[in-house]
């Protein structure tokens, strides 16, 4: 009956094996040496900012998206497809069209701001070269793929709020804004959890953004610990420290779920 | 009047944004689309206007992706190891899914947050040990290597899916045909089967593109490049040292996507539901 799930258990069960194999080999040595390494701290570091940025980003444009996908208008069901585009496409093919926009001599974006007059060639941005711009980059890139994810979680959220809830509060008063942060807002915070606990961990662990943006650069400046996980574990070899890498997610992510999970379960109560 | 022009400034700000949000979406598409058919001295000419055409378009980026690369080896790959892990998914997650239905009561319930709870363990967790067991089994560096892994991240996703599914069956359907003399694995497969075929359709769809979708455990598995899926071939292999192939790179890209986004659009609500369903209730 359960056989699928228990091959799925078994999986992560036999990789969890592993770790723990490498643990007994070396103790917590290698854990105190990844933590000593200050490429490290900034990789984590990095790892947060990335997250947290991309999703803010990525929630606000989704809040304003849904906002206009909710009206129905001629053509809407084109725009919608259009707009998804970015969350349903492979996400490693489109990081490779963001890095043919980036380049540093064909860049797009910088013969648009050259020829509006906004900058002069001999100052043109070198987006993925400058440590602060590739940071940018790899923020924008994931807040543009994660965007139309929020969207349609918003829009389904808003959707199944009884049409006659949001009517009888507008009888009773509640202006736009009133209407949207204490109707509209409280209840589609569980859809919008849900939402969110997968956009965090997904960027939280991602590495193919980053892997094919700028390959970690300029000098470590976009790392996160998926990328420096898989750079140290699998293409220098060290499978151990590569381990312990990337082992530093679990909490975070345990503590997310945890959290977001407890705080689904009291709403519903 | 002055409120009639305020409509109309209204509804002009709003097609607007709706505009602006089309073109933040999809111009990246625009722009593999314009440069894969456009001569290389065109793409490479810092004067020339990049939105358009300035000289010819060109279908050379394109030949010379299929005659000149693995291309159509990887698009090959890609569709081999979909395939494959398209029936062991299906094979695996539909009784998976039809007995997770039919659980009643805690255990059911928590079998089900459970799977739930294996999306969220990222590949990037499972790289390592999983590249270990891959290479014990002598399989580093095959595309056979992704077959063997895909299903743990497409069978606890589909069965969520069928789950759900499963689940607006009624039990009444099952007991009425044991009634009529069918074993319950007869019910199973000649009452419940023919009933979620659009479920079943829509699993086969997504298992097939979450595979074209993958990128890291490809990344992590294969370096060689006659065995490299289509994602992974396009992203990696298309770089001679310093020099990237824009044009190919481009072509190659919008050819694995087109079938992908297409597909993900036609099934995008039973996907959101599939996601959001179980977990919100």
């Amino acid at each position: 009956m359960g056989v699928p799930f228990l091959l799925a258990v078994y999986y992560s069960v036999s990789a969890y094996t592993i770790y723990d194999q490498s643990w007994r080999f070396v103790g917590l040595a290698n854990f105190a040496q990844v933590v000593r390494n200050p490429v490290f701290l900034e990789t984590l570091g990095n790892t947060f900012l990335f997250t947290f940025g991309s999703q803010f980003l990525g929630l606000i444009l989704g809040k304003f998206g849904a906002f206009l996908l909710l009206r129905p208008f001629p053509g809407r069901g084109l725009v919608r497809a259009l707009i998804v585009l970015p969350w349903v496409v492979p996400i490693a093919l489109a990081t490779v069209a963001w890095q043919w926009m980036f380049d540093s001599l064909y860049s797009v974006i910088n013969w648009t701001m050259i020829a509006l007059g906004i900058i002069s060639r001999s100052e043109a941005p070198n987006w993925l070269g400058n440590p602060h711009l590739a940071m940018v980059c790899v923020i924008v890139v994931n807040a543009w793929r994660f965007f139309p994810f929020a969207i349609v979680i918003f829009l389904a959220g808003i959707t199944a709020i009884p049409q006659d809830v949001i009517d009888a509060a507008t009888v009773d008063g509640a202006g736009f804004w009133r209407r949207n942060y204490q109707i509209i807002l409280p209840m589609i915070l569980p859809i919008m959890t849900i939402g969110l606990i997968f956009g965090v961990v997904f960027t939280f662990t991602d590495l193919s953004v980053v892997f094919l943006l700028t390959n970690g650069g300029p000098v470590n400046a976009t790392s996160v610990l998926g990328f420096e996980g898989f750079q140290v574990g699998i293409v220098s070899g060290d499978v151990s420290h590569g381990a312990a890498i990337s082992l530093f997610m679990l909490p975070v992510l345990f503590f997310v779920v945890i959290g977001m999970l407890r705080f689904i379960r009291r709403r519903e109560i | 009047m002055l409120n009639a022009l305020g409509k109309a400034g209204r509804e002009g700000a709003f097609f607007g944004a709706v505009a602006l949000f089309v073109i933040l979406a999809a111009f990246p598409f625009y722009w593999m689309l314009i440069t894969s058919l456009k001569s290389n001295s065109d793409l490479y000419n810092v004067t020339n206007i990049p939105f358009w055409f300035n000289e010819p378009p060109t279908f050379e980026h394109f030949r010379y992706l299929f005659d000149e690369t693995l291309f159509a080896r990887w698009l090959l790959n890609s569709l081999v190891i979909g395939a494959c892990v398209v029936a062991i998914t299906l094979v695996t997650a539909v009784p998976a899914g039809y007995s997770l239905a039919r659980l009643t009561g805690r255990s059911g319930e928590a079998l089900g947050i459970g799977i739930f709870l294996t999306y969220l363990v990222p590949p990037t967790l499972l790289f390592l040990p999983l590249s270990r067991i891959v290479a014990e089994l002598g399989l580093q560096n095959s595309m056979w290597s992704l077959v063997l892994v895909y299903p743990t991240f497409t069978i606890p996703f589909c069965s969520w899916l069928l789950m759900g599914f499963f689940k607006t069956i009624p039990v009444e359907i099952e007991e009425a045909a044991i009634v009529d003399g069918c074993s319950p694995f007869g019910a199973f497969i000649k009452m419940v089967i023919p009933l979620s075929l659009p479920a079943i359709l829509t699993v086969v769809i997504f298992t097939f593109t979450l595979t074209l979708q993958e990128f890291v455990y490809a990344l992590t598995f294969i370096s060689s490049s006659d065995q490299k899926p289509i994602t992974l071939g396009v992203a990696t292999d298309l770089i001679r040292g310093d020099i990237f192939f824009w044009g190919e790179i481009m072509a190659g890209a919008l050819i694995a996507s087109i079938p992908v986004a297409i597909a993900y659009n036609l099934f995008l609500d039973r996907f959101i539901a599939g996601i959001t369903g179980g977990a919100v209730k």
